[in-house]
């Protein structure tokens, strides 16, 4: 039994009171943010695995795809006709909010018009295995955004619920005890001081009445 | 307007800039962790690194995740996935739940 220091009066029972309900109120609260918040995390988290084993798988294709463009030609010139690329990704990011918990969503937005027209070299030294792993290439990106979208997503809600788990446990198994316990203290305290009080008055009456007989007898 | 970038070694991300991202070629963890530190003050939302790499500079990886920007994502280098992307999921789950659920 945990109690908090206080004096056992009726002033500090009321102050324990409201700070119990409070704490109650909180608790039930913050329960339902988790719970709200498990729920969103499971459906995220189970896109996040398929997202990223969609993209792994994607990748692999990509490298693998690179591989053989570097093998069919020098990779100077791999090299060289990489160095200058034609166009430039920008993110548009934006705040979106889910219990409260602020999450990135990303757009991306690209500087050229035409998706097909990605290549920065002339076609002239480079070879048709090139092209092709590009091509890939630009394929994942879309993914790969999402996926950093997604995951970074799930990082924050982790984080939040871990937060509120240790406030809603704290409450629950704390505070909350720890203020019952303490007002049952203080309202015990209080009958006793009243129960004391009682005999105490019974006494003097009976003194009382023992003396205003005696006096009468005199 | 926020920017993406690509840490790795040099055969894995050359690809990338063709696509108009940032890239980073590193050859130590030391100077990747670096680079790091150092884009993520700047305006770059998504930074990708190659698993091989981040498996090398956790700690400065794990510094970034609480915070909204950058979003640090492993991506398989080109010497295959290492599975640190899922093992990051599972850490992730297991921080929220306790468990990992989906196996």
């Amino acid at each position: 039994m945990a109690l908090i220091n206080v004096n056992p009066t009726r002033m500090e029972l009321t102050r324990l009171k409201k700070r119990l309900l409070v704490a109650r109120r909180g608790h039930k609260l913050l329960k339902d943010k988790r719970d709200e918040l498990m729920k969103k995390f499971m459906d995220l988290i189970k896109k996040n695995k398929e997202l990223r084993q969609k993209v792994e798988a994607m990748m692999m294709d990509v490298h693998s795809s690179f591989l053989i463009a570097r093998s069919v030609m020098p990779s100077e010139i791999v090299e060289e006709s990489l160095m200058f690329p034609k166009q430039k990704v920008f993110l548009q990011a934006s705040i979106k909010h889910i219990m409260s918990v602020e999450v990135p969503e990303l757009k991306f937005e690209t500087t050229s018009s035409d998706d097909k027209d990605i290549y920065p070299y002339g076609f002239a030294h480079t070879s048709g295995e090139l092209d092709s792993a590009i091509t890939s290439l630009s394929k994942v990106m879309q993914y790969l955004l999402e996926l950093a979208e997604v995951e970074k997503s799930v990082q924050l809600l982790a984080e939040e619920i871990e937060k509120t788990r240790r406030r809603v446990n704290a409450l629950e198994y704390v505070l909350i005890p720890q203020l019952t316990d303490t007002i049952k203290y203080i309202t015990m305290k209080l009958e006793e001081n009243e129960r004391g009080n009682l005999t105490r008055l019974m006494k003097v009456k009976d003194m009382m009445i023992e003396q205003s007989r005696r006096k009468s007898r005199s | 307007m926020y920017k993406v970038g690509v840490i790795g070694d040099k055969d894995s991300i050359l690809g990338f800039k063709i696509l108009g991202l940032s890239v980073f070629p590193v050859t130590s963890p030391e100077e990747a962790a670096k680079i790091l530190n150092k884009i993520a003050k700047e305006e770059y939302a998504v930074i990708y690194i190659t698993e091989n790499i981040a498996a090398q500079i956790r700690e400065t990886i794990n510094a970034y995740k609480s915070s909204r920007f950058p979003a640090i994502i492993p991506i398989p280098g080109n010497e295959g996935s290492l599975g640190i992307g899922m093992e990051e999921i599972k850490e992730s789950m297991i921080k929220a739940i306790g468990t990992d659920i989906l196996g």
